[in-house]
């Protein structure tokens, strides 16, 4: 991924800054600047989430994207976090012991290189919570 | 709005064709819809293309104008338009045609649809293929297609309970009618332990559960019903054309193992053709990965949301069962060419309509499904086809 292209998206991939619509109360992670609900009516503010969530479904990565492919197995779920939207990530595991419905929070990590002398990416990924 | 009937088809031998180029495949595919329909291109008012990503499979990109060109069409200018919805590339493309004709635009139509995939490593294909969902917020944190796809499975048997087994025989059962498929990838029968065996890819799914890499290309023509028999004895009418979108990422979608967009899709066919599922006598269903077809035959209404996977184990989506489910081996047996695949479920219904389709007929159909998805259900379209 080209640097200005991860860099627009730094806050969010780093602090979890998504939105919220004022009008309706909805949270977006990933952001949205326009509400599907609220529509021209919406009123979006910046919202930056807790970072904590549960296992909406999972699965373990054994054959990967080349840039991920030093991670392999991995565990990547589909999350809800506790303001109500759902997000895809990795969580830091074993992945033997992932089951759905497991109460995980956000941790700074690094995600994928770029090439083997490419820039690194950082950004969010989850851990259980003990 | 008038009634659209196809005239022709036409569709290549699946599979790695490192012999054939993109434009081999799809002069060769689109050859013989035309001597099918014994049409000469001349007669050809438009064309529609179904690709999904000759941008990055082979470096090429305006692919509307260079199928006119190798097809023979550029010297009479007509109108050529690529249409681009992931794996659902080629349902798309089929029914803008039958839109064109139905509309009164156009007369005589090709839908077409083509992809090469083969001409890059497997990196760079699962990369092509990940743009299918959302690149920003799945794609980057890690997910693969098949990833995204065992997220659905792993719901879905954590709520219904499916066994490994059942959700195995869908790749039984379609490697057994690709067997009896001339043109499909593979021609092999296989068991419940070759897939149970098999290389793990993303648990719960293995490599048997996944369709494979493949280069194709699949055509058919369409035209008003009313002047059909002009160019053939067996005019297949089009009983209905339907197409639903959702959201992008499936982590947005309402029921990770529901897809929406088929149900929406599905629905809407249904009341366009005033006919219901016990109508249907076979159906091509997108079977990308086991899952989906589990999937696919609960959200268009063959079975209970939950029973499809004893439904698949008890062999009613076999030859012979209550509806016969890709009786042309389906994405998994048959192969997959991305954009051409909703053409290739176009020619399987047509040929089984028509009672053509050898081994794997269908006795008596009258009545046919298609259904292509594109991601993981962000795009769907689904055609009901009938003998008149
Ligand atoms: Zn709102």
């Amino acid at each position: 991924m080209s640097v200005a292209r991860f860099w627009r998206h730094l806050p969010q991939r780093y602090n979890m800054v998504g939105t919220k619509c004022e009008t309706c109360g909805r949270h977006f992670f990933p952001p949205r600047t326009f509400c599907p609900d609220c529509r021209r009516a919406g009123k979006i503010v910046e919202h930056k989430f807790v970072g904590s969530g549960t296992v909406v479904t999972y699965t373990v990565i054994h054959t990967a994207a080349e840039q991920y492919s030093m991670l392999t197995p991995y565990v990547l779920a589909i999350v809800k976090l506790d303001e109500g939207p759902q997000i895809t990530t990795q969580i830091v595991m074993d992945p033997a012991k992932v089951k759905i419905g497991m109460k995980v929070k956000s941790v700074f990590r690094k995600i994928a290189t770029d090439g083997e002398s490419g820039i690194i990416h950082y950004g969010t990924k989850f851990v259980p919570v003990e | 709005m008038r009634d659209v009937a196809v005239i022709g088809i036409g569709c290549t031998k699946f599979g790695e064709k490192w012999e054939s180029s993109f434009r081999d495949i799809f002069v060769e595919a689109g050859a013989l819809a035309l001597e099918d329909a014994q049409l000469s291109g001349e007669k050809i008012d438009a064309m529609y293309v179904g690709n999904m990503s000759a941008g990055r499979f082979i470096g090429q990109e305006h692919i509307g104008a260079l199928i006119a060109d190798y097809a023979g069409m550029a010297t009479r200018h007509i109108p050529s338009t690529r249409v681009e919805a992931a794996c659902a590339s080629g349902g798309l493309a089929f029914r803008q045609a039958v839109i064109a004709v139905a509309s009164g635009m156009e007369d005589i139509v090709i839908a077409a649809g083509v992809e090469k995939m083969t001409d890059v490593g497997s990196d760079e294909s699962t990369d092509t293929l990940t743009g299918a969902a959302d690149r920003e917020w799945e794609g980057f944190m890690g997910a693969t297609f098949p990833g995204l796809y065992a997220m659905i499975a792993q719901d879905y048997m954590h709520k219904y309970h499916m066994t490994r087994e059942q959700l195995a025989q869908v790749a039984v059962k379609n490697h057994y009618n690709g067997a009896r498929n001339p043109i499909a990838q593979f021609q092999s029968e296989i068991t419940l332990d070759t897939v149970l065996k098999s290389t793990m890819v993303a648990e719960p799914l293995r490599l048997f559960d996944c369709s494979p890499v493949t280069d194709g290309a699949a055509a058919v023509i369409v035209a008003p019903l009313e002047r059909a028999r002009e160019f053939t004895d067996t005019p297949i009418k089009v009983l209905a054309s339907a197409q639903a979108s959702d959201t992008i990422a499936l982590h947005d979608r309402r029921d990770i193992s529901t897809l929406d967009a088929t149900v929406a899709a599905g629905q809407r066919a249904f009341k366009k053709a005033h006919l219901s599922q016990k109508d249907i006598d076979m159906v091509e269903v997108h079977d990308c990965f086991t899952i989906a077809e589990i999937c696919a035959i609960e959200d268009l209404g063959f079975c209970k949301k939950g029973e499809a996977g004893k439904f698949t184990a008890d062999g009613e989506t076999a030859l012979g069962g209550k509806i016969p489910v890709n009786t042309s081996g389906g994405l998994k047996a048959c192969g997959h060419p991305v954009g051409a695949t909703g053409i290739k479920q176009v020619c399987e219904i047509v040929q089984q309509l028509r009672g053509t389709a050898g081994k794997r007929q269908v006795d008596g159909a009258k009545i046919g499904m298609t259904h292509n998805v594109g991601g993981t259900g962000a795009t769907v379209a689904v055609h009901i086809l009938g003998r008149v």
